[in-house]
């Protein structure tokens, strides 16, 4: 099985856009955006893929902190942005789709903005 | 200009299995213009890799989907692999890319049906669903599913397969292959076929990349992005080379498809004429501590499972990009200009699974 080398960079938000649109203008494709929680802050995950070089840009950021978005230069961007925005309640400035809340309904507003407890469930004792 | 107005499709709809929904913006018969919005059988998947030990949580992987779900567990299973350091021995490789594709023609003859079911040729449905029977009695014969498999786990697979079951697999699929050209001429020659899928849902190969389209949905545009070139598993052993179309529309996704029935089958004959013997699977030991985003290429495109752990036995975060959420976007251009008639059959062209995108 041949390993798949992968870069990741972490940048200030300020930086997102020059750095996404070097990116575009570079030829690569967005594969995906992910956002997680580690800690009281979120990480965002850019990923971006030419000739099968996968690299990342990374920024963490607080909770309340308002993201631009990408949308002006990748197109399909505003699934994964919607999806921040739905899942986690991160505000994302500037989508060119913004679904308002209405792309994921959720029985829980922000299911993923709260703390989740590591081991909670039936398996919590299990060694 | 006409006055426009907007048509709600879905989220039922005799040709989606599963729910999405579209406002269509119409002007007399045109589609100008397609709003989707999904989230109505979010399961949370995701969250649950807190509470479910990182071995276990395969079984949740797997769960993602009920048609691609081995390559959602083998995907999970490589990156905790490749977080944890661990070296899988070549033969569960090679059975992980045979188990791979057997799925892959088990999901394609099913779209296909669906496919030949929204045009109307419903003999042509039953016929593509016969022969997936093939298929899923081989699955289940090997690892005792039909569709859950639960053969994967981090470090290897649980089951092996026999040499003398091997050869008589390889020795079954020329009768199949036979029965799979059959099917393919009615799907790339007929012309009922042809009237309805040819020059419907133009994408074009800018617009496919911009967008981010995957899988056969890319290719079918003339994206030769295919992460079995990445040399995942066996592939890199074995060498790989995409199927890839140029007409960018409903024919041209149909026939990458078909044509990847055939690269799966010789794929299969490769991989089980070079199988070496050996063990299965290595002991896991400890927890995983890092991150990587392992992908493979699932029958409707580039899957991406995002893994992190903290050296515990319940990750940080685990984070699955299906190719349907990636492909919603070129749907959106695809159904731009479009007739509305022809709106079912261009949602089923990208082969949507909403049970993926909604994890």
């Amino acid at each position: 099985m041949k390993i798949e080398e992968q870069t990741t960079t972490e940048i200030e938000v300020a930086n997102l856009i020059g750095k996404v649109q070097a990116y575009r203008s570079g030829g690569y494709r967005l594969v995906q955006v992910t956002c997680s929680k580690v800690g009281d802050l979120f990480e965002i995950n850019y990923s971006f893929e030419k000739d099968l070089r996968f690299e990342n840009v990374r920024i963490i950021i607080d909770p309340d902190t308002e993201v631009p978005s990408i949308s002006g230069m990748y197109w399909g961007a505003f699934v994964y942005e919607n999806e921040m925005h739905d899942l986690f309640g991160v505000q994302v400035k500037g989508m060119n789709v913004d679904f308002h809340g209405n792309f994921i309904r959720t029985a829980v507003p922000y299911p993923f903005r709260t703390q989740v407890f590591k081991g909670e469930g039936p398996c919590h004792d299990r060694s | 200009m006409s006055r426009q107005i907007v048509m709600p499709f879905g989220p039922q709809h005799p040709v989606l299995p599963e729910p999405i929904h579209l406002d269509l913006v119409l002007e007399d018969e045109t589609v100008v213009d397609a709003i989707p919005s999904i989230g109505y059988i979010h399961r949370g998947l995701e969250t649950l890799v807190t509470k479910r030990e990182f071995p276990e949580y395969v079984y949740i992987a797997e769960r993602t989907c009920g048609i691609c779900s081995f390559i959602h567990g083998m995907t999970y299973c490589q990156g905790i692999e490749q977080v944890m350091d661990l070296e899988v021995p070549p033969r569960a490789h090679y059975l992980r890319t045979i188990w791979s594709e057997y799925s892959r023609i088990h999901s394609h003859l099913l779209w296909l049906g669906l496919f030949a079911d929204s045009m109307g040729f419903e003999n042509l449905f039953m016929n593509s669903w016969r022969l997936r029977e093939f298929v899923l009695d081989v699955l289940e014969e090997t690892t005792g599913g039909r569709v859950i498999q639960g053969s994967c786990k981090v470090g290897g697979v649980r089951r092996d397969i026999s040499n003398g079951k091997l050869t008589a697999m390889a020795a079954d699929l020329a009768g199949f292959e036979q029965k799979l050209s059959d099917l393919a001429d009615v799907f790339l020659h007929d012309d009922s076929v042809k009237s309805r899928l040819v020059g419907v849902g133009n994408l074009s190969k800018t617009d496919a990349y911009d967008t981010g389209a995957v899988g056969p949905t890319g290719r079918g545009s003339g994206v030769a992005i295919d992460m079995r070139m990445t040399g995942y598993a066996a592939y890199g052993d074995l060498g790989f080379e995409p199927v890839v179309e140029k007409g960018g529309d409903c024919y041209a996704r149909c026939a990458v498809r078909v044509r990847e029935l055939f690269s799966s089958v010789e794929i299969i004959r490769m991989a089980i004429e070079r199988i070496p013997d050996g063990e299965i699977e290595v002991k896991v030991k400890g927890n995983p501590e890092g991150e990587y985003f392992s992908r493979a290429e699932q029958p409707r495109g580039e899957l991406v499972h995002y893994v992190k752990g903290d050296g515990t036995k319940h990750l940080v975060r685990s984070r699955i990009r299906t190719p349907t959420l990636t492909n919603v976007p070129p749907l959106v251009k695809m159904l731009q200009g479009c007739e509305l008639a022809d709106v079912p059959v261009i949602v089923l062209s990208i082969d949507p699974c909403i049970g993926c995108m909604e994890r």
